[in-house]
């Protein structure tokens, strides 16, 4: 099982996309080169945008008011809601003057919105937001169960030596957390390199393929232009970044067993 | 004497009071700060949801006005997915239930070859049985998507394209390595020597796995179980690549289809996400707090 449907798809791949030739053929074209560069925005922005902002939220959901209890369950939603029928709404609320964000914009600022799909920085910029909306209360949660692992004497501890605020979180939460927060990071960069839901349906690529990133771009090499062996090399080249990160996970997480 | 301890006593007095008031000024300010981020993130989730019941209400023919209220909510659009009643939706049911026929192929056989890998590695100690732990791990390292032009090609070398079964091979390869972990990780916890007894007591390792070895794994099944079947409902590439024939396609396939004109029935497509969205956020919230234990028992491998 683990043969036929793991190991040859590897190892198939990795033989279509040997030949040098493929490879001299991407780097002429300007598709690739923006793909790349789109891929790296969205990796950077979307993983560690939402990791910090992960960390703080979960400080946040660790507060005893009644209301940030109840908030909590709410928050989950996006994560238990399936990616395509969100991103689908994504699309539809960013699809121009009828979609919602610019009828809020027009009915309450009183500006006509932008034609978000019309611009590479915005349409970018909307896969980049859809992307942390759907995945940022997974890590909030994980950084919350984290976070109650942690026993209340190291806080009181810390209240008791006159840390607070920011001071306890850089001195006591982030040295706890410090390795959680790198092994997650790391394994939803991994994740992320090879995302394609986001990008084909929130922005589909518009305008004019300028949005795909290295996962999407394959795709669209191998069936719309009919030249798979040009998309695999497309994805492939991604492994001399992948294969450093998967390393670093792997180091990470045989030092993760002592924690937590 | 007594007048210098008066003025000290008045001096810590207001040097108190003082105290006070900026703790309770502090108080408030956070008070309103919690309040105000409250606010923006139930804003923030509910964005997206809010505007595809907004779209799903629209009437017919009226969903290129812009407001932000539904002016006439109108139910025509979840009455229509339910009887098929336009020709996108067709073959809603028969699509919705290859969907579920999917995820419940993907959960069970994840979890069936999750625990007899686990327990044989784990508590046969088979030789070798870290390579196969290790090879399980490497295949984090190559993203779904990447093989998705090669699985396509092999799907159709074996015949099984437009098959729901080539989906669901994926599928559970995929999800196979992360229910190993969650396993081997769960199955620490329980002592080795339950087993040995049983084995004394004359019991076969199948017995000692059926018996024994499942009943207290439970939270871990139920864990792993829960994201495997969200994994097949979330997932979209090979849906979309494996499946293209209107009787054989999942709910995702024929969602990203009213995307591909600019004609479709915009109200209409939105039902249906939201129809779809129901199972699972219904199992998301009724498997909640096992949800959060599995995460944290299996490490955030996941």
């Amino acid at each position: 099982m683990f043969a036929a449907f793991v190991v040859y798809p590897v190892a198939y791949g990795l033989w279509m996309a040997s030949a040098p030739s493929l490879y001299r053929e991407l780097i002429a074209n300007p598709l690739y080169a923006r793909a790349v560069v789109n891929t790296l925005l969205f990796v950077g922005l979307g993983v560690n945008v939402q990791m910090f902002l992960a960390l703080l939220l979960s400080g946040f959901f660790m507060r005893r008011r009644w209301w940030i209890k109840a908030l909590l369950p709410v928050y989950i939603l996006p994560w238990a809601l399936p990616a395509i029928p969100a991103f689908v709404s994504f699309h539809w609320m960013l699809i121009g003057e009828e979609g919602l964000i610019d009828s809020l914009l027009s009915a309450l600022v009183g500006i006509p919105g932008p034609l978000w799909f019309n611009d590479r920085r915005l349409a970018l910029g909307s896969d980049i937001v859809a992307y942390i909306w759907k995945w940022m209360p997974f890590w909030t949660l994980t950084f919350f169960a984290a976070r109650t692992a942690i026993p209340q004497e190291i806080y009181e501890a810390a209240d008791v030596d006159g840390a607070s605020g920011c001071r306890r979180f850089a001195h006591v939460i982030f040295p706890l957390l410090g390795n959680l927060y790198l092994v997650c990071t790391l394994l939803f960069t991994l994740w992320t390199i090879g995302d394609f839901t986001t990008v084909s349906l929130v922005s589909e690529g518009a305008p004019a393929y300028s949005t795909d990133v290295l996962a999407t771009l394959g795709i669209h090499y191998a069936f719309d232009a009919a030249q798979p062996a040009l998309g695999i090399a497309a994805v492939m080249s991604a492994l001399p970044v992948l294969i450093p990160i998967a390393i670093l996970l792997m180091r990470a997480l045989q030092t993760r067993q002592v924690q937590l | 004497m007594s007048t210098i301890a008066v003025e000290a006593a008045a001096v810590s007095a207001r040097g108190t009071a003082q105290a006070y008031r900026a703790l309770r000024v502090r108080r408030y300010l956070s008070l309103a700060g919690t309040t105000v981020l409250s606010f923006a993130i139930v804003v923030w989730t509910l964005l997206p949801i809010y505007n595809m019941i907004l779209v799903s209400l629209e009437p017919e023919g009226d969903v290129f006005t812009d407001h932000i209220w539904p002016r006439v909510a109108s139910f025509e659009s979840f009455r229509g997915v339910l009887t098929q009643g336009h020709w996108y939706l067709q073959h809603f049911w028969q699509q919705f239930a290859n969907s579920i026929y999917m995820g419940a192929w993907v959960t069970f056989l994840t979890l069936a070859i999750g625990t007899l890998t686990a327990f044989s590695i784990g508590r046969m100690r088979i030789r070798h049985g870290w390579l196969v732990s290790n090879a399980a791990l490497m295949t984090y390292v190559i993203p779904a998507s990447f093989l998705a032009i090669p699985f396509y090609r092999i799907m159709q070398n074996y015949g099984l394209h437009n098959n729901l079964w080539s989906v669901i091979a994926a599928l559970v390869a995929f999800a196979t390595p992360y229910a190993f972990f969650v396993f081997q990780e769960y199955g620490r916890s329980i002592p080795i020597e339950v087993d040995e007894s049983a084995r004394i007591d004359g019991a076969s390792p199948l017995q000692v796995y059926l018996r024994i070895y499942l009943p207290l794994m439970a939270p871990a099944l139920v864990a792993v179980g829960t994201y495997a079947m969200l994994l097949a409902w979330n997932e979209y590439l090979y849906q979309f690549l494996l499946l293209s024939s209107k009787s054989s396609m999942t709910v995702p396939v024929a969602l990203a289809q009213f995307l591909n004109s600019d004609q479709s029935p915009w109200n209409y497509m939105m039902a249906t996400a939201i129809i779809y969205a129901l199972p699972p956020v219904a199992i998301y919230y009724a498997f909640r707090r096992r949800m959060t234990a599995g995460l944290t028992m299996g490490g955030v491998k996941g």
